[in-house]
């Protein structure tokens, strides 16, 4: 069923009986042409881009819960690209680019709020940073903006500017960035890969990958053993896990990132703001609540919940910057477990089993990168290559030294 | 979360400071060899369930410890000084 105008106010006065569910229920079949493992943003984007770029329908999205109970559903939903390094610029600025054309693409409403992230900056050092990474950005033909301190208070009068340790002294904004309603980016990527064939089985774990000499040939699942050639894994958190299945080890670790939201209030913060002095992000949700993270906790686990200290530290940090938010209370908190690679950059590509192909190392920073990364695995999935958007995120790039380290941390998977 | 150091007693994390797999970050092979060096730097098994990882008690006595912990569910089972856990790998090597 296609979504319009008519079609809501046609069901509106039918009392809503038309509506049928968005995605089939379907039964797994013995043999797939391509195998997506985790019905996360990436892997439904994938089966999604496979289908509609590639012409391959006969395709299984393999979830072990439902579909958006994974990190997509649980991110603080900022989009961006406004990165430094040469690898990631142009992967990001396709991802946003995508997300300017997806809602019409998928007809789908994920509610695209393109408005504008402002990084702030604290000296004149801090300031240098920034001014690079926005030539940078320029360099790929990617706008950026420099605020100065009554530019930055134009758009956010209430922050602290004359803090007396890390005082406000300007901005990077990028306008084109924003926010997006996460969990309709997968019920959207979900619907339109059904509605070219791909079947979601959800409530279905893969336990197992089979390697015949060096060449992938199925899953083991819950529901019994599924053929196919191609086995996609998009499995963020839980990669290594999977990976090892494969007897595969990745340059991975397991951390929790925390996300936390405030009472609703009326429009308050119009952008997406980041400190720069802590890690601290915030913006406001369509229902009004403040939405806000800072750090990962910073040791490994794969349990979906986080300690006291560090939500300390982000209300500390979130403080600093704006000491108005110390007067809301805060109604929720959760957390996802992030696949942290060892250069902080994530990793789309071929790996060395014949038809098995892995996607994670996503960090904190995944759900910015879902139609980008859907669209680049989708591409080495069925050309068996990388794309040029996608080559630099080979999983080989730490043998061979070809990091890309935003953060310049180095191997410390916590750091970034 | 609470650590049992052995000098210190039992604190909270926030005392502590992480660094990650101890398996992984303590071992001394004979040879250094390529694959060997690219496995100890960027190669982590990162299970599910119990992990033996390095933390430092920087806001005590400042000393490195192995603590064996459980991923899924935070439980603290053990809790050794690295200088200890050394020797046991040198022993066993
Ligand atoms: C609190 C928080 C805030 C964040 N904020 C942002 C942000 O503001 N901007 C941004 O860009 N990114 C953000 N991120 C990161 C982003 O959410 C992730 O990087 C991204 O969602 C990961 O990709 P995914 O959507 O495919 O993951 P997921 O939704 O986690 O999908 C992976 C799926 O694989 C499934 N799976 C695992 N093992 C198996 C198995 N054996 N069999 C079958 N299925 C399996 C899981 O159940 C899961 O559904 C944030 C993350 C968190 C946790
Ligand atoms: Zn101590």
């Amino acid at each position: 069923m296609h979504y319009s105008l008519w079609s809501v106010l046609r069901e509106g006065l039918s009392g809503g009986k038309g509506w049928t569910p968005a995605w089939r229920d379907p039964e797994p079949k013995a043999e797939y042409d391509a195998i997506i493992v985790g019905g996360g943003g990436h892997g439904l984007a994938s089966a999604y881009y496979l289908a509609k770029e590639h012409g391959l329908t006969n395709i299984a999205v393999i979830e072990k819960g439902y579909i958006g109970s994974g990190n997509v559903g649980r991110n603080t939903t900022i989009i961006r690209s406004n990165y430094l390094l040469p690898g990631n610029i142009p992967f990001y600025e396709h991802s946003l680019k995508l997300w300017e054309g997806l809602e019409q693409d998928f007809n789908y409403n994920a509610m695209v709020s393109q408005r504008g992230v402002i990084n702030l900056f604290h000296s004149d050092s801090d300031r240098d940073r920034y001014v690079r990474r926005g030539n940078a950005m320029m360099f790929e033909g990617v706008k950026a903006e420099y605020l100065d301190r009554e530019g930055v208070r134009s758009f956010a009068p209430f922050l602290d500017f004359d803090n007396a340790r890390f005082p406000i002294h300007g901005g990077l904004l990028q306008r084109r960035g924003g926010t997006v309603r996460h969990d309709a980016v997968a019920w959207g990527y979900a619907r339109g890969a059904d509605q070219r064939g791909v079947d979601i089985l959800q409530n279905t774990e893969v336990t197992g990958i089979k390697v015949e000499h060096g060449k992938a040939v199925g899953v083991e699942t819950s529901r019994g053993f599924i053929r196919s050639r191609k086995i996609g894994l998009a499995c963020a958190g839980n990669s290594s896990r999977v990976a090892a299945m494969a007897g595969l080890r990745l340059p991975i670790e397991s951390h929790v990132l925390q996300a936390f939201v405030s009472e609703g209030v009326k429009p308050l913060i119009n952008q997406v703001i980041l400190y720069g002095a802590g890690h601290f992000y915030i913006s406001q949700s369509d229902k009004g609540g403040l939405v806000f993270g800072g750090d990962i906790d910073g040791y490994n686990t794969y349990a979906q919940r986080g300690n006291l200290y560090t939500i300390e530290d982000v209300f500390e940090a979130g403080m600093a910057m704006w000491p108005g938010l110390g007067r809301l209370r805060m109604l929720r908190q959760w957390g996802g477990i992030m696949d942290m690679s060892m250069d902080g950059s994530p990793i789309i590509g071929l790996t060395p089993i014949d038809g098995l192909y892995v996607n994670c190392g996503w960090c904190y920073g995944g759900f910015k990168a879902t139609p980008a990364s859907g669209w680049c695995f989708a591409h080495t999935i069925a050309r068996n290559e990388p794309h040029q958007l996608n080559a630099a995120y080979r999983l080989d790039r730490f043998a061979t030294g070809h990091l890309i380290d935003e953060r310049g941390t180095g191997a410390q998977p916590n750091q970034h | 979360m609470r650590i049992g150091c052995p000098y210190c007693g039992e604190r909270w994390n926030d005392e502590f400071v992480v660094l990650g797999d101890a398996d992984a970050m303590m071992k001394h092979p004979a040879e250094a060899t390529f694959a060997l060096f690219y496995d100890y730097v960027y190669l982590r098994d990162n299970p599910a369930g119990r992990h033996r990882e390095l933390w430092y008690h920087q806001g005590g006595c400042r000393q490195w410890l192995v603590v064996t912990r459980d991923t899924l569910t935070h439980a603290v089972h053990g809790v050794e000084t690295a200088r200890c856990a050394a020797q046991d790998i040198e022993a066993a090597s």
